[in-house]
């Protein structure tokens, strides 16, 4: 719609710009974004707003101001993956998928904050310091949220965004930006958007180009998209799918960008229901909201099956050995010789290694990168690294026997709770956190699966709870149009936030903002 | 088991009473080779100590080509020697955080062809794999080799060596070539002692080398060198490297033990830091008489890498290098398995620019060295070691030719000119065949006028010295000159003779 109003002339790119920058500024507390490129935006609009006024935009994206997670290269603009390490670090390139935004003429606010080097479900663990979850804020929960006790400081009872692209998911959400780029190795995309209310997406591995994207896990890494709507999602892919020379992993086929149809007949779809992900510690709320989606489908005509995915329940240990393989692989490159953070330590190369390495990373990357070396010294090879590619394989051929068996998308709850407290969530440590949170989505990653958040409902805290569709290889188009279907049919609330409600509203509009829960 | 190749064995080469001084030891004494690296077997007698038991010293190769290409194995910097320091640096050459490797095209057609001239089996499918280590010259910490899979396995290569110092006879040895794999060249670190730094240049980071693996089949320096150099030959002809040592194009790391026949092999050391094909015979053989000096004392062996001291002669253990080393081997995750098609596989639409065809390299691979060699031998009906020699020196061969074809003389005769007199000039004067003052035009020239006897072969010899000056004047100029055309009137000679007589009786 706002592309639309661009278009039209009822707001220019400049006042979408200004609007949005402004808006970072009053809602500074969630600390969603770590760098704000105000300048270089404000030029970027008045670009946009040239062409508009010659009647040329570059596209549907030329005008719209969009936020990008702090791991991805932005040329000229810090990028510092949250952690010491980067801090300062001017990257010297755009990632291809900036790049690709750029060219289509959308705004560069801002990096967005995240959990160190992607690193986390909780978006709690950068060295910017954790993000705050806009919902906190809003009416809904404010209104539902029983407090412990009457001197409670209303300001500790914030709840966290998940992760690790929480800064992402909280700036779509918080309407400072139309569109944010996060990145999904393990469900990163995914259990930020559904703790936000907002769409994620997690697209094909090697339909988007991770070229620029610092890798976590270079196996499973996908840049993820996060929207207020599906339709959103859908045009933000297009600008982004296909091959790029620079990343060998992309596929070589052609992509052609897609416009979602409005799907009214579902009586030829087959949904499945995993029973697996029926998994230990999944609140009743969700479960019944799970089952109310089954029904919905089946009332609606649509075939809906219960299926197994026996191998789910290993994925979580699988993906601990090979991400931290990955990772203590990664981040050997991290020695302050070339670039980003150097120790004072001058007394040989090693020890200025490791000091700087020790000062420049956080425990949980040290964590993950002592697992890692571990794992791959060779007599240790065998035992945990080829066996967990093995059990991944297992976890791979379980999607495809059950998608060969008649089933297009598979539904399945995305977060096994809603967005827990921060003086809650941070009892346990990372790794805890990780491997409770991640389950739910981190099989899709270990498949190279497409899969999508989509808001569902409030819970019973007035806080946001997602589902989630997955599809089969590459079929983003049939994926997106059932969550486009389902998004329709549930309507979720808009987020009301004090904020913004200042500004103006009539930009922000969506469709379906008249229900709220 | 005794290595292939060579049946001879190792004696001590020295008199009782005469151990190695001190610490650091003398250049090996060239006077007392107890090389016995001979083709018709059995030991060499040597010293005084006649009863210790015989030696059989095994060497394998490890050699790293550096590619000739314009840009790195993995990015699109150039490739360029002696260029100003980190100058030729792309972001992913310098490990920045989010660049990708794309594998260079005109690497794996070099890597095939040298597969395909060394007899290898090219693996249709090979992979890439991260070998982890921290050292400055390596920005990511990992250098991308392939560890599981290489490009091509089971190859051989056969070179020729002289027996007993003399071009007179020839033999052929094979030595089996384990494998080739694709691999990243590092940087270059630089140690500055005096102001405790080290510097870094990273132009070389990245630069695509084939690793050549020899088997341990050799059996001293002189083989190993000789393997060496038919290997650089080939190398250069196929044009897949330039091959050349003193630019660091080619390296070669020797793998050194020694043990009793009929006994297990000994533990190896590795020697590096060879900078020539010279050295590279000198130090193995250093090294192997290192090694068995230690064992007749009762010593050990360490499994230690040890450099070559070029200027005393001999191996010192490496300080850097301490131990084993885990390399924490891991498949690269960004790079596909690398596919590779032939004639039959080669699926029907398939865009010949965007795959590489084995069959279609093979069918276009030049003349190896020893297919020239034989082809010169049959052509011009000279001995092997004429044509081993017209190979061994760069444009040699071309030079023969032309003169060849420029002349009446038979081409039998025209070699000893081209080996014996062109040759040991050049290399007095340490010129190479572009740089010879003496045209292949010139020296048929020359030869036509000895063929048609207007001078004798000692005249035709003093020509050739006064042509080397270079002063541009032709052979026949040069006779009239010097008065050197033979005579044939035999009134004019009787009329000589006469006159020196007559002078003989008036004294």
């Amino acid at each position: 719609q706002v592309s639309a109003a661009l278009k039209e002339g009822r707001v220019t790119p400049t006042e979408l710009c200004q609007q949005c920058l402004s808006l970072i500024k009053s809602t500074k507390f969630l600390n969603a974004y770590i760098t704000i490129a105000e300048e270089t935006a404000l030029k970027q609009a008045e670009a946009s707003e040239e062409r508009y006024k010659r009647g040329q935009p570059l596209g549907v994206l030329d005008g719209i101001p969009i936020a990008v997670k702090d791991n991805f290269n932005t040329a000229g603009i810090e990028t510092t993956c949250a952690s010491n390490m980067l801090r300062g670090y001017i990257s010297p390139y755009n990632a291809t998928v900036v790049q690709k935004l750029l060219d289509q003429g959308a705004v560069l606010l801002g990096k967005t904050n995240l959990d160190e080097f992607a690193m986390g479900s909780g978006s709690t663990d950068g060295v910017f310091g954790p993000v705050r979850n806009p919902w906190s804020y809003s009416r809904q929960y404010k209104e539902n949220s029983v407090p412990k006790s009457h001197s409670e400081d209303k300001e500790s009872n914030w709840v966290i965004t998940g992760g690790s692209s929480g800064g992402s998911a909280a700036a779509v959400s918080s309407f400072t930006c139309f569109a944010a780029l996060g990145s999904d190795t393990g469900g990163s995309t995914r259990n930020p958007a559904a703790h936000c209310g907002v769409v994620g997406l997690k697209p094909t591995y090697g339909l988007i180009s991770r070229h620029g994207l610092i890798p976590l896990v270079n196996s499973m890494d996908v840049p993820g998209i996060l929207t207020r709507c599906v339709d959103d999602a859908a045009v933000v892919l297009g600008s982004l799918a296909g091959h790029d020379p620079k990343d060998s992993t992309t596929i070589q086929d052609n992509f052609k960008p897609f416009e979602l149809p409005n799907l009214t007949d579902v009586s030829k779809l087959s949904i499945g229901i995993p029973k697996e992900y029926h998994a230990p510690g999944l609140s009743g709320e969700i479960l019944a909201l799970w089952s109310k989606a089954a029904d919905l489908f089946r009332n609606a005509g649509a075939k809906v099956v219960e299926v197994s995915l026996p191998h789910t329940r290993y994925s979580i240990v699988c993906y601990h050995v090979l991400c931290t393989a990955e990772v203590a692989s990664n981040m050997a490159r991290f020695d302050g010789l070339e670039y980003g953070h150097r120790s004072e330590m001058n007394e040989s190369t090693e020890s200025m290694y490791a000091a700087t390495r020790r000062e420049g990373f956080n425990d949980v990357v040290r964590g993950r990168i002592l697992s890692g070396n571990y794992f791959l010294l060779k007599q240790n090879y065998e035992k945990y690294f080829v066996k967990a590619q093995k059990v991944r394989r297992l976890i791979a051929n379980d999607f495809v026997k059950v998608f060969r068996s008649g089933v297009d998308v598979l539904l399945t709850p995305t977060t096994l709770t809603d967005a827990a407290p921060y003086r809650e969530f941070i009892k346990e440590d990372n790794r805890t956190r990780s491997a409770q949170n991640d389950i739910l989505t981190q099989a899709a990653n270990m498949a190279g699966l497409p899969a999508i958040n989509v808001p569902t409902a409030l819970s019973e805290r007035g806080l946001p709870v997602g589902l989630q569709f997955i599809g089969r290889s590459f079929q983003e188009q049939q994926l997106l149009t059932v969550a486009k279907w389902f998004e329709k049919q549930v309507r979720f609330p808009m987020i009301q936030l004090e904020e913004v409600k200042k500004h103006d509203r009539d930009v922000f509009q969506h469709e379906k903002s008249a229900s709220f829960s | 088991m005794a290595a292939r190749g060579c049946a001879g064995a190792w004696r001590r080469g020295w008199q009782r009473g005469r151990a190695l001084p001190g610490p650091a030891p003398a250049p090996f004494p060239r006077g007392q080779r107890a090389v016995a690296c001979n083709a018709r077997g059995g030991a060499v007698p040597a010293g005084e100590s006649g009863d210790l038991a015989p030696w059989v010293p095994v060497v394998g190769l490890e050699i790293h080509a550096q590619i000739s290409s314009n840009s790195k194995l993995f990015s699109g910097s150039q490739v360029q020697f002696a260029a100003p320091p980190n100058s030729l640096v792309s972001f992913f050459d310098a490990s920045l955080p989010g660049t990708l490797p794309v594998l260079n095209r005109r690497c794996v057609e070099a890597a095939v062809m040298t597969g395909l001239a060394l007899n290898c089996s090219i693996n249709k499918k090979s992979l890439f794999d991260r070998k982890h280590y921290f050292y400055a010259d390596l920005p990511a910490g990992y250098q991308i080799t392939q560890q599981r899979v290489p490009i091509a396995v089971n190859g051989s290569l056969s070179y020729s060596l002289c027996i007993d110092n003399k071009m007179s006879q020839m033999v052929t040895k094979t030595v089996r070539i384990k494998q080739i794999q694709l691999e990243q060249d590092s940087g270059k670190s630089l140690h500055d002692d005096t102001r405790s730094q080290t510097l870094v240049d990273l132009n070389r980071a990245g630069v695509g080398l084939m690793e050549v693996v020899m088997e341990p089949d050799m059996c001293c320096g002189e083989e190993a060198a000789a393997a060496v150099r038919e290997l650089q030959l080939i190398l250069q002809t196929l044009g897949s490297s330039q091959a050349v040592m003193a630019e660091g194009q080619l390296r070669v790391d020797a793998n050194v033990s020694v043990h009793h026949p009929g006994e297990p092999y000994g533990v190896r050391t590795e020697v590096k830091n060879i900078n020539s094909i010279r050295f590279l015979a000198k130090a193995v053989d250093y090294e192997i008489q290192r090694q068995i000096e230690e064992l007749e004392n009762g010593g050990t062996i360490l499994n230690e890498t040890r450099a070559f001291d070029s200027k005393l002669g001999c191996t010192v253990p490496m300080r850097d290098k301490e131990g084993k080393q885990d390399y924490r081997f891991m498949p690269e995750p960004n790079l596909p398995p690398l596919i590779l098609y032939d004639a039959k596989s080669l699926p029907a639409n398939m865009n010949h620019q965007q795959v590489i065809n084995i069959d279609w390299i093979h069918e276009r691979l030049p003349d190896l060295p020893s297919v020239k060699r034989e082809k010169l031998v049959e052509q011009y009906g000279i001995l092997p070691e004429h044509s081993f020699a017209l190979l061994n020196e760069d444009g040699l061969a071309e030079f023969y030719e032309n003169v060849v074809k420029q002349t009446q003389m038979k081409p039998k005769r025209v070699i000893g000119w081209v080996l014996n007199d062109l040759l040991s000039y050049l290399k007095q004067h340490s010129l190479t065949v572009k740089e010879s003052p003496v045209s292949s035009f010139l020296l048929a020239d020359l030869l036509n006028l000895l063929e048609k006897k207007e001078i004798s072969s000692t005249a035709a010899k003093q020509v050739l010295a006064e042509l080397w000056k270079g002063e541009g004047k032709t052979p026949l100029e040069i006779v009239k000159e010097q008065k050197l055309q033979l005579l044939q009137d035999q009134e004019e000679l009787e009329q000589i003779c006469q006159a020196v007589i007559d002078r003989q009786e008036n004294e």
